[in-house]
C-alpha cells in the first residue's frame, strides 16, 4: 500500500474509532509489553559500571563511558578562586532558576553558572502541563499512588510525597509571580488529564507550559539582579578533601578560561542525557542535555540511582525530516488524539504510560504495522485531526499553536492531516541520588531537577517534571543557602579526583573520554 | 513553495546538494536540512546560538534571504530548513535594556510602565517589529496594547513569544517590545487576575492535615496493595 492510501486509511476509519474504547492493561500484561519492546530492556545496549560507587551495576553503555571518563582538571591544577559565593547553582533551566531565586530569597550570595543562556534548557519546551492535584475530586494521595504505578512501584516514597504534597503552594508561587495558568470560568485552576493519572490534574499555560514559566522566571532572576554566568560549564567540583563539596570549576566556552569558584554550597542543575544519543535514539532535548551532574557527582563519589532506565517519550516526530526526534507533545492523547498503525487500527489505549504506548508502537513497528517515510523511517499515525472533529473546528489552534506553528513551518496542516511519530529519548528516570532537602550524600552537594533520581521510579508520569523542578528547584535553594549560613567556606582540593583516577588504575584507566561532554560533537570534521 | 506531503520524496536523503550562503561565505549543504544543521555540516561549531533546538527558546534567532528575493526575513535556525541560494546569518546578542521590577511593590503597573519603559509610547508605527516575528506576533499592536493598559490581551497575544529579541534591532524607537510584553503579562498575573480559590483551599486542607488519616493508611501498604489502592474519597 502507498503512503497516500495509507494516510487516506487513517481518515476513513476516524468514525469506527471513535466507538471504540480501548482496554487499559492489566499490571501483568504491561510488565509483558514492556520487558519485550522497551528499549531499557535492549540487554546489548547495556554493560556493567567498572568502577566508582555504583561498580558492577549495569547501564547503557553511553552513560557508563561518562561515567568512567576522565576529568579534564590536572591533579596539579592551581585553585585560585575567582568568586566567593554562599551557593553557586549549575543550570539555567527550570530546576536552576527556581534554585538561585529561592537561595536569593534566603539573603545567601548566588551566582548561577550555566552552560548556554539562562533559560537554554529543557524546561522551555514543556508542553503538556504541570501535575498539582487541584481539583476538588483529586488528592495529593491520589497523586503520589498514580506516580508510583506510573514508576512501577520503583519510586523514592519519601521524595514523591514531599513533591505531591508541595506541588499546590509551588503553583502559587509561580502565579504571585505572574504565571498566567490556564483558569476554568469560575477562575479556578483549568485542569487536564494526563497518561496514566485517573484524575485530571494537568495545570497548563495552552501548551506553552515551560515557556510561559521559564519567561516568567528568566525575568525574575534578572530583576533580582543574581549574578549570572553564561556560556560557563561546570567541567569539575572541589572537595574539602573528606569528601564535603567546597565549589566548582567552571569552563568559560567564549575563550576556554578554566574559573575556579569557591562556594559553600553547590546545586547542580544540569539537566538530563538525551544528547547523548543513547541506542541511537533521536531525541528531544535541548543541546546541552549532556548527563554533566551524573560525571561530576559519581567522581565525587555520589552513587546513582535507576540510572539503567529512561523515558523514550511516544510522540517524537519522524516526518517531515527535520522534525526527527523534536516533541510532539502528549496533550494531543490526553485531549482524545488516536495512535493509529498502518492498517488503520488503534493499538494501545493512548493514555496509557508513556514506557507502554511507546514499547506499543515500538511493537506495531517491528511486527511490520508501521508506516515507511520515503527516508526509511518507521512509525505510526497520530491522529491530530480527530481533535478538531471530537471538541469543534479551531479546537487544535486553541489549544495546541505550538504544534500547528511547528508543523507549519514546514508546510504540513495538523487540523488537516495526522503525524507520523515514534518514540524518542526524552528523560532520564533516575539520577544522582539526593534527599528530600535535595542534598546527596557529599555534604554541601545538591542536585535538582533531571539530574536526580529516585522520585520517579522506572518511569515518570506526564508534568510531573516541571513539578519536580519546581519542589526540588526550591528545596535545594533553600536548604543549601540555610547551610551556607552556618559555616564557613571549606578548603579547596581536587582529592577526591585524584581518589578515582587512582581507582580507575586499578581498572584498566578510565574509559579513554574526558567528562563531563558539555556539548554533543555535532560538528562535521571537514 | 508546494505543500510538504508525506508522500512526496523526502528532500533529506537524496545526495542532492543546495547552494547557501553562511555568513556572507557559500557552502553545499543538502538539500532540506536546517539552518542549524547546515553550519556543523559546514565544520562550524556552535555555541552561541545553539539552544533547545526545538522551537522554544530563541537562541537561533536568523536572518535569511531566499535567491534572488530582497527581503530579509527571520527565522529561528533550528526549525528552517535551507533553500538553495538562501543566504543566512545569525542575529548577534543584541543589547537591550531590562527594566527592573519588584511587581508585588508596584501600585499601578499600567502607570509604572511609562517609569519603567518610558520608550514604549513613542511608537511610531512603522510595524517593522511584526514583521521581523518569526512566531507570526502582531508585536506592534501588542505594543499599542500595553501602551492603552489592556495587558490582558498583551499576555494573550505574546504567549506563543519565545524572547528571541527579534523585534528589538528593527525598532527605530528602541523599544524592546518583548520585554514590555512580559513585564505586561507578569502584570496581569500578578495583579488583575482572580486567585483560585480551589487552589488555596487545598493548600489550606493540606496545612490542616486533612490527608494525614488517608497517608497514614498508604505509606504502611505493601507494593502489591498500592497497586490495588485508591486515595479515600472523603
Amino acid at each position: 500500500m502507498d503512503l497516500l492510501a495509507e494516510k487516506n486509511l487513517v481518515h476513513q476509519t476516524r468514525e469506527a474509532r471513535r466507538a471504540q474504547t480501548m482496554p487499559k492493561l492489566s499490571p501483568a500484561e504491561r510488565d509483558a509489553l514492556i520487558k519485550k519492546y522497551h528499549p531499557d530492556h535492549r540487554t546489548h545496549a547495556y554493560r556493567p559500571i567498572k568502577f566508582g560507587p555504583n561498580a558492577g551495576e549495569k547501564t547503557v553503555a553511553e552513560v557508563a563511558t561518562l561515567l568512567e571518563g576522565d576529568s579534564p582538571i590536572p591533579s596539579n591544577f592551581t585553585l585560585h578562586p575567582e568568586y566567593h559565593v554562599d551557593v553557586l547553582v549549575v543550570g539555567g533551566g527550570g530546576a536552576g532558576c527556581a534554585a538561585a531565586l529561592h537561595a536569593h530569597a534566603e539573603g545567601a550570595n548566588v551566582l548561577l553558572a550555566t552552560k548556554l543562556r539562562l533559560g537554554d534548557s529543557n524546561s522551555v519546551m514543556a508542553q503538556g502541563g504541570m501535575q498539582i492535584a487541584v481539583a476538588p475530586d483529586d488528592s495529593p494521595v491520589q497523586h503520589f499512588l498514580d506516580t508510583l504505578k506510573g514508576g512501577h512501584m520503583k519510586n523514592d516514597h519519601q521524595l514523591l510525597k514531599v513533591m505531591v504534597e508541595e506541588g499546590p503552594s509551588i503553583g502559587k508561587w509561580l502565579l504571585e509571580l505572574g504565571v498566567l495558568f490556564d483558569r476554568n470560568e469560575d477562575g479556578n485552576l483549568h485542569v487536564k488529564k494526563g497518561g496514566g493519572s485517573s484524575k485530571a490534574r494537568l495545570v497548563t499555560c495552552s501548551d506553552y507550559t515551560g515557556l510561559e514559566i521559564m519567561r516568567v522566571l528568566k525575568d525574575e532572576v534578572l530583576n533580582q539582579q543574581i549574578p549570572l554566568l553564561e556560556f560557563a560549564a561546570v567541567v569539575e567540583l572541589l572537595s574539602d578533601g573528606k569528601g564535603a563539596c567546597t565549589g566548582a570549576v567552571l569552563k568559560d566556552l567564549d575563550n576556554n578560561r578554566l574559573i575556579v569558584v569557591a562556594a559553600k554550597t553547590v546545586i547542580l542543575a544540569t539537566g538530563g542525557i538525551g544528547r547523548l544519543h543513547i541506542q541511537g535514539f533521536p531525541t528531544s532535548n535541548h543541546f546541552g542535555a549532556t548527563g554533566d551532574a551524573l560525571v561530576l557527582a559519581y567522581r565525587m563519589g555520589v552513587p546513582l540511582v535507576q540510572i539503567d532506565t529512561f523515558q523514550y517519550h511516544p510522540s517524537g516526530g519522524i516526518f517531515p525530516e527535520q522534525l526527527v526526534g523534536a516533541l510532539v507533545t502528549e496533550g494531543i492523547r490526553s485531549e482524545g488524539g488516536h495512535l493509529v498503525n498502518a492498517k488503520g487500527e488503534r493499538f494501545v489505549n493512548e493514555l496509557d504510560t508513556r514506557d507502554v504506548v511507546s514499547s506499543s508502537i515500538i511493537r506495531e513497528c517491528e511486527e511490520g504495522r508501521g508506516v515507511r517515510t520515503a527516508s526509511g523511517r518507521v512509525g505510526v499515525w497520530l491522529d491530530t485531526p480527530l481533535l478538531d472533529v471530537e471538541h469543534g473546528p479551531g479546537t487544535l489552534d486553541k489549544h495546541f499553536p505550538a504544534m500547528v506553528r511547528q508543523y507549519e513551518r514546514y508546510q504540513v496542516d495538523i487540523r488537516k492531516d495526522p503525524v507520523l511519530i515514534y518514540p524518542t529519548l526524552h528523560y532520564q528516570n533516575g539520577g544522582v541520588k539526593i534527599d528530600t532537602n535535595g542534598e546527596t550524600p557529599a555534604p554541601n552537594l545538591f542536585v535538582a531537577g533531571e539530574a536526580s533520581g529516585g522520585l520517579h521510579g522506572r518511569n515518570r508520569l506526564m508534568g510531573n517534571s516541571l513539578l519536580d523542578l519546581m519542589v526540588y528547584g526550591k528545596r535545594a535553594g533553600v536548604n543549601a543557602a540555610q547551610r551556607a549560613k552556618s559555616q564557613s567556606q571549606g578548603p579547596l582540593t581536587l582529592s577526591h579526583v585524584q581518589a578515582f583516577r587512582d581507582e580507575a588504575k586499578k581498572h584498566h584507566g578510565a574509559s579513554g573520554v574526558v567528562s563531563p561532554m558539555v556539548l554533543p560533537a555535532y560538528t562535521r570534521q571537514v | 513553495m508546494k505543500p510538504h506531503d508525506i508522500v512526496e520524496q523526502n528532500q533529506a536523503i537524496q545526495p542532492q546538494m543546495v547552494t547557501v550562503e553562511i555568513e556572507g561565505k557559500r557552502f553545499q549543504v543538502p538539500a532540506g536540512i536546517t539552518l542549524m544543521k547546515a553550519l556543523w555540516y559546514t565544520g562550524q561549531d556552535v555555541i552561541r546560538g545553539a539552544g533547545c533546538l526545538g522551537g522554544f527558546c530563541g537562541a537561533c534567532a536568523t536572518y535569511y534571504r531566499t535567491k534572488d528575493d530582497p527581503k530579509v526575513k527571520t527565522c529561528l535556525a533550528c526549525s528552517k530548513a535551507v533553500e538553495d541560494g538562501m543566504s543566512f546569518s545569525f542575529m548577534p546578542a543584541f543589547p537591550a535594556r531590562k527594566a527592573t521590577y519588584d511587581l508585588t511593590q508596584l501600585t499601578d503597573p499600567k502607570q509604572d510602565l511609562f517609569e519603567l519603559y518610558p520608550e514604549a509610547p513613542l511608537c511610531r508605527n512603522c510595524n517593522a517589529c511584526t514583521e521581523a516575528c518569526p512566531q507570526s506576533i502582531n508585536v506592534r499592536e501588542g505594543v499599542w496594547k500595553a501602551v492603552f493598559g489592556d495587558f490582558k490581551a498583551v499576555s494573550e497575544m505574546f504567549m506563543d513569544c519565545v524572547m528571541c529579541s527579534m523585534c528589538n534591532p528593527v525598532c527605530i524607537a528602541d523599544i524592546s517590545p518583548n520585554l514590555v510584553a512580559v513585564y505586561a503579562s507578569r502584570a496581569q498575573g500578578v495583579h488583575y487576575t482572580d486567585k483560585p480559590e480551589g487552589l488555596e483551599s487545598r493548600i489550606q486542607e493540606i496545612a490542616d492535615g486533612k490527608f494525614t488519616h488517608d497517608w497514614d493508611r498508604v505509606l504502611k501498604l505493601s507494593d502489591e496493595d498500592l497497586q490495588n489502592t485508591s486515595a479515600s474519597t472523603s
